[in-house]
């Protein structure tokens, strides 16, 4: 059973084409990432499958139903946005029971619902306060609970983390981890950040001008990226691209290798100068040229490496990607 | 805090020029007042003295009540007044919304000509006006008067009210569509609660030329019966006499609503007026 399939979804505002030929399927309870760089349309995609937007060609079914015209509050769907949006008259019970009132549910099943939600995301003591009295994390926990409580098929998170400090990113997105595990729903999750991406899929679709790069899951992504786009944009730091030819591999071919497979070595074949080192306690990072080619060293441990000396770096051939010039890779 | 404003050479200027220009304005409310305190003789010999023993009368305001449709006038301007801003407020907030929220074709059109409205003085079509209300039978009574204020309000509430509107958080109106409200009920209960400053200033901006308008009573609603304050102080000036004592009060009364709906709207007004400009 599917959640949700996309088939040769099409989108334009005006003449700009937003989304290219669409075909994404997500599997009752997964957890589906769509990822990629601002502008690559993955938001677009997020409110057309909440029905905030029309498709311009394809079709949208939701467990199987066709939604090309349902309104979004017929869908089975709950959408938690990037900045909350909170009803700012109303307090966190309110907010949370709003939706089951629209949907004529009876007051008991609303407040079991609100309970249970309000429990699950610790928000008991806040039940009354209104969301200026809020902090952003708990701000946030709100609006969760308010696509909660909706028990719907599907849940979207358009880009949830963004309004928050690094340190409440991480338990947030462990807590979002968490209740796709306890709630075992269908969840799609949008967000340029690929930390996030690699954390909490079970599926990526990789994203780039409104067409899909590559749909699969975060280490098949990583181990065998299908063109250079993705081999870059997943991984950080990102991957090291240079043209073949400096290590003498042959000409008019892109290789690439990810940081952490380059490795300190005396006779290694990659020379370069270092221009800065970053010291993080458990890795160092070098930074160095490579002829004109800056190029990311990930190393474990701490290692004594100063900026302006020379360095040569060893790899394992087999850890080597090859992409050809329109960024194809080539096995 | 930056430099200058700490200055306080800075804010001496600041606080001067601010308190000229406040004595400057209030100047002639306050000879309207003293003066309407006074005898016709005391008002003429010393303009500017403030009302003492013996030149203390309040023998205009005694012709005002005497003229006994005062009050019938007062409430007539009461009527137009707030009648004309509730449906500028209203009519403009929905066209606001429909210009900045829907896409539909010709919606930059629209925009364009209700803005004109804001270039094109409403009385250059008086004449055409007058035809429409004869023919119309509205001719003498208030909602000629409430029509005309509406149509002449819309158009800088619809301009100042879309650009506010378009800063209302898109997410914000999608999670009400998400849970199920209707278009209306988000308009109504989660866009217009959040562009309140905007409308307060609307408000005001509309309301005082609404209550000292003369022109439009003068042509549309000239009866007895429905005239307004403004027209209704007339009476006291002849072409040969005019009763200063009795204008001057009526005026005095005159200030005291619109002083009053200021007050109410002053506090979101200030609001409205300095969001942006104040980050």
């Amino acid at each position: 059973m599917t959640a949700l399939t996309l088939t040769n979804v099409n989108k334009s505002f005006g003449t700009v084409e937003v989304l290219k030929d669409i075909n994404i399927e997500v599997d009752e309870g997964e957890f589906v990432v769509f990822v990629g760089p601002s502008g690559c349309g993955k938001s677009t995609l997020l409110r057309v499958i909440a029905g905030l937007e029309d498709v311009t060609s394809g079709e949208v079914r939701i467990g199987g139903e066709l939604m090309n015209l349902t309104p979004p509050s017929k869908r089975g769907i709950a959408m938690v946005f990037q900045s909350y949006a909170l009803y700012p008259h109303l307090n966190v019970r309110k907010n949370m029971s709003l939706a089951l009132k629209q949907e004529g549910q009876s007051k008991q099943v609303i407040q079991e619902r609100v309970a249970k939600a309000s429990k699950m995301l610790n928000l008991e003591p806040y039940i009354d306060r209104f969301p200026s009295e809020l902090s952003g994390g708990q701000r946030q926990r709100v609006a969760i609970g308010r696509a909660i409580v909706r028990e719907p098929k599907l849940f979207l998170f358009d880009e949830p983390l963004s309004n928050l400090d690094a340190a409440l990113r991480m338990n947030t997105r462990l807590e979002i981890a968490n209740l796709h595990q306890q709630l075992d729903a269908s969840m799609i999750y949008v967000t340029h950040d690929q930390t996030e991406a690699m954390t909490l899929a079970d599926k990526i679709v990789v994203l780039r001008d409104g067409r899909v790069e590559q749909v699969g899951s975060p280490m098949d992504l990583y181990n065998n990226p299908a063109n250079q786009f993705v081999a870059g944009f997943l991984g950080a730091p990102s991957m090291n691209f240079f043209p073949a030819s400096m290590i003498g591999e042959g000409a008019n071919i892109t290789t690439g290798i990810r940081p952490e497979d380059l490795f300190l070595s005396d006779d290694g074949p990659v020379t370069a100068n270092v221009t800065h080192v970053e010291h993080l306690g458990g890795d160092t990072n070098v930074i160095a040229m490579m002829q004109d080619h800056q190029i990311t060293a990930r190393l474990f441990g701490q290692h004594q490496v100063d900026a302006g000396q020379a360095i040569r770096f060893g790899y394992s051939p087999s850890r080597l990607y090859r992409f050809d010039p329109q960024g194809t890779r080539l096995e | 805090m930056n430099k200058a404003r700490s200055n306080p050479l800075n804010t001496a200027a600041m606080h001067g020029a601010l308190i000229l220009y406040t004595l400057i304005a209030l100047f002639p409310v306050f000879v309207i007042i003293i003066n309407s305190f006074k005898t016709r003789r005391a008002i003429f010999r010393e303009p500017l003295a403030l009302p003492d023993a013996e030149s203390f009368s309040l023998i205009g305001y005694q012709t005002v009540m005497k003229q006994g449709d005062f009050f019938l006038y007062f409430q007539n301007s009461l009527i137009v007044t707030v009648v004309s801003l509730a449906f500028v407020l209203l009519f403009g907030a929905m066209a606001a919304y429909a210009l900045s929220e829907y896409k539909f074709k010709g919606n930059t059109l629209m925009g364009l000509y209700l803005a004109l409205g804001i270039m094109i003085p409403i009385r250059i079509g008086t004449v055409a006006i007058l035809e429409m209300m004869v023919a119309t039978g509205l001719v003498n009574t208030l909602w000629a008067l409430i029509f005309v204020y509406t149509a002449q309000g819309l158009p800088l509430a619809v301009f100042i009210l879309s650009e506010f509107m378009r800063q209302v958080s898109d997410d914000l109106k999608n999670a009400g569509r998400v849970d199920g409200l209707s278009e209306y009920t988000i308009f109504f209960r989660l866009v217009l609660p959040l562009v309140r400053p905007a409308m307060a200033t609307v408000a005001v901006f509309n309301m005082i030329p609404i209550w000292n308008d003369l022109w439009f009573p003068l042509i549309l609603a000239p009866a007895e019966e429905t005239k307004t304050l403004t027209l209704g102080s007339q009476v006291f000036i002849g072409q040969f006499v005019t009763d200063w004592n009795a204008v001057l009060s009526a005026l005095s009364m005159a200030i005291l609503p619109v002083l009053v709906l200021y007050v109410i709207f002053s506090r979101q007004l200030i609001r409205g007026i300095t969001s942006g400009a104040v980050k």
